[in-house]
């Protein structure tokens, strides 16, 4: 388990309960710049509560939630250094794309909102449907206007659950390319995905969670296969 | 959290016995008021509603009070306790507020020659027994214990800052509007200093009750923080 | 920047709402409902309607309010886009400003329709007066959808959102109607300004307290 300088995020001893049903069993987990992590499990593991508590919108019971260096509890501002797509897509269907991403922009205190949108537009390659409201797009288009809210303030670490879901073949690829061309440039990457294969290629690690814990969390040497052999073989899956 | 169940078990135990004693001195102010204090020159018997009328308005207040009190405790120091603790005074005053709201029109009835004459202060409980029952259905719609406790916290604390502006309310409301019977004269069931000066004859008794009101108080709601203690503890039981 | 924050919330939930205009035709149509149900169910044999006029007028305003408030979080819980605008580094009470900023143009909005109305069903002679109306209107407004934009972010998160509003709100309600209420009649009936002056009194006094609190507490409803 290599142990990289300066952890972009890092939680310890986290653990979340809703009432009697504990979600998080004392995770530990700490991702460095230009990581990218798949982390998987079966259903109700905890993957999304721990992408949500590493984003800072669910408080953790116990346990802290550390990004660059600074306590999210302390200051929740910390959470613009993160960009976050949930399942959800925090978008308003009555927006057109253009309006979501510079209300997002906004919000984030971007200097240059109009050129940043136009940039984002341009990469997601929405540009000719700019000034369509988000409810007509289609579903590729919609993940893709989603990720370009989610990363429109450059974040340092990124986190999505599920991003893959419901994207063609075509779409997933241009997804991953994008994802890499953002941990090229240092992005830290914490991904929750059904289907590993999607991701596989760029990922550098891999964390399987079972009912709120980390059951192992290793670099990523072995091949696919060994790696789905694996978590079936944890009994979970 | 880690509650030992003997312990609660104790606290729930001692409720029971104060509320015990309770119940004993409300039996004892029965008797007092009943059989051995004379009937008000005014007001006859039916001033005798106010033995009950009036102690049981100061425990609702206070019942209320600590809501708000303990919301504000919370904010601060993030103690699921006091959530519990607030729940179980808040329900201990629906019940006092409940007797205040029975007691009220059966007092003004024979008094005023209504039920409801929109009294400034049986007006001012129930809108506070209004905004209570809300507290509980909020609470009754949330699932998650934390969100429960802070949204709790939340209305117990706009709901002090509402009691000032109710209290105003009633007062001018009831300036503005004249009783619609008014035999006799318009004293409050419970303002014991409304009359000239209540002869200690008939305010030992008021006094007797306050403290047995108090008492009851404290009963109820140490049986209820037990109980919430302990469903408190199941759950964590249940979650390992 | 708070304010900056609050006005970019305020002008989103507004665009959405121009939109399509769902609470804005919702409200108005109810108002108007109100209105008449008011008119039907008096005796016109006994009451004369322009007695009613101030109380009508209260009714209606308060219950369309309700209906409006809803939607300041209703909106966010489609697609969770809070979760968007909490990830951003925007304090919660800059949040709170804006959500509240938009509930009050949106009131106003369905008054600056309703009052007309009420005028005209209830055979109000147009004068100025009217519009010191709608000074106390905006005065009320300003202050009740202070604790409506609280419990209103806190009822979204149940799904009895529309029955619980009402419920936590309406004892909220209850003073600043009373006083708008009274200013209202002493308005209509020629009363001299000075008779006014407690009432307007009344209804700041408990638009700051309650601004400021909710305010405060608010960032308590947003934490998860």
């Amino acid at each position: 388990m290599t142990t990289p300088a300066t952890p972009v995020i890092a939680a310890t001893g986290l653990e979340r309960r809703f009432g009697s049903v504990v979600a998080l069993r004392s995770v530990a987990i700490s991702v460095a710049a230009g990581e990218v992590v798949l982390l998987a499990g079966p259903n109700g593991a905890g993957k999304s509560t721990l992408l949500r508590t590493l984003a800072g919108l669910a408080r953790p019971t116990r346990g802290t939630v550390e990004v660059q260096g600074i306590s999210l509890r302390n200051r929740p501002e910390g959470r613009g250094a993160i960009g976050f797509l949930s399942h959800q897509s925090f978008l308003y269907d009555d927006l057109t794309a253009r309006e979501n991403l510079r209300f997002a922009a906004t919000l984030h205190g971007l200097a240059s909102v109009e050129a940043r949108v136009m940039d984002s537009l341009n990469a997601a390659g929405l540009a000719p449907r700019a000034d369509a409201r988000a409810a007509v797009l289609s579903h590729g288009m919609r993940q893709r206007l989603a990720i370009a809210r989610a990363t429109i303030h450059d974040p340092a670490v990124l986190l999505l659950d599920e991003p893959f879901s419901g994207l063609d073949a075509t779409s997933v690829v241009q997804l991953r390319d994008g994802l890499a061309a953002g941990v090229a440039r240092g992005r830290a990457v914490v991904c929750v995905t059904h289907q590993p294969a999607d991701l596989w290629q760029i990922a550098t690690r891999v964390v399987l969670l079972e009912r709120g814990a980390i059951v192992f969390d290793t670099p990523r040497q072995h091949t696919l296969e060994d790696f789905q052999a694996a978590c079936a073989q944890s009994g979970g899956a | 959290m880690n509650h030992d169940p003997a312990a609660i078990e104790k606290i729930i135990r001692r409720g029971r016995i104060i509320t015990l004693a309770g119940f004993i001195g409300l039996l004892g102010v029965y008797i007092l008021a009943l059989g051995y204090t004379p009937a008000e020159k005014m007001q006859g018997l039916a001033f005798k509603i106010l033995y009950v009328h009036a102690p049981a308005a100061w425990a609702m207040e206070t019942a209320f009070v600590l809501v708000g009190v303990v919301g504000l405790l919370y904010f601060w120091l993030q103690d699921a306790r006091l959530d519990v603790f607030a729940e179980a005074s808040a329900s201990v005053g629906m019940v006092f507020g409940a007797v205040l709201l029975i007691t009220g029109p059966i007092w003004g009835r024979t008094i005023w020659g209504a039920w409801w004459a929109w009294d400034p202060r049986l007006t001012f409980t129930l809108l506070l027994y209004l905004m209570f029952a809300g507290y509980f259905a909020l609470r009754s719609a949330l699932r998650d214990p934390v969100e429960r406790a802070r949204f709790g916290a939340v209305i117990g604390v706009m709901g002090m800052l509402l009691v000032p502006f109710i209290h105003l309310t009633v007062y001018l409301f009831r300036s503005q509007h004249p009783m619609p019977v008014l035999g006799r004269p318009p004293c409050p069931p419970d303002a014991p200093n409304c009359a000239p000066s209540l002869p200690w004859v008939l305010l030992k008794p008021l006094l007797i009750s306050f403290a047995v009101f108090t008492i009851l108080y404290i009963g109820f709601v140490t049986i209820r923080y037990g109980i919430g203690l302990k469903r408190m503890m199941m759950e964590e039981r249940d979650a390992g | 920047m708070l304010l900056g924050t609050a006005l970019v919330i305020a002008a989103k939930d507004l665009r959405i709402e121009w939109r399509h205009r769902t609470a804005f035709t919702t409200a108005v149509l109810f108002a108007v409902l109100v209105l008449l149900v008011a008119v039907f169910a008096h005796d016109g044999a006994t009451i004369q309607l322009r007695d009613l006029g101030p109380s009508v007028l209260w009714v209606v305003l308060s219950l369309s309010t309700l209906v409006t408030l809803n939607r300041a979080f209703l909106l966010e819980r489609e697609n969770r886009a809070l979760d968007g605008i909490l990830m951003a580094p925007v304090s919660a009470t800059a949040l709170f400003w804006g959500k509240w900023l938009a509930n009050l143009v949106l009131v106003v909005v369905v008054m600056v329709v309703a009052i007309p109305l009420w005028m005209i069903f209830f055979n109000i002679e147009p004068s100025l007066r009217i519009f010191g109306v709608g000074a106390v209107a905006l005065l009320a407004a300003a202050g009740f959808t202070a604790p409506g934009t609280l419990f209103s972010a806190m009822a979204v998160r149940t799904r009895f959102a529309e029955l619980l509003l009402p419920v936590l709100l309406l004892p909220f309600l209850i003073p600043p109607l009373f006083f708008a209420a009274q200013a209202t009649t002493q308005l209509l009936a020629d009363a001299p300004i000075g008779e006014l002056w407690g009432w307007l009194r009344l209804l700041a006094l408990y638009d700051i307290a309650f601004l400021a609190l909710a305010a405060m507490l608010f960032p308590a409803v947003m934490d998860q």
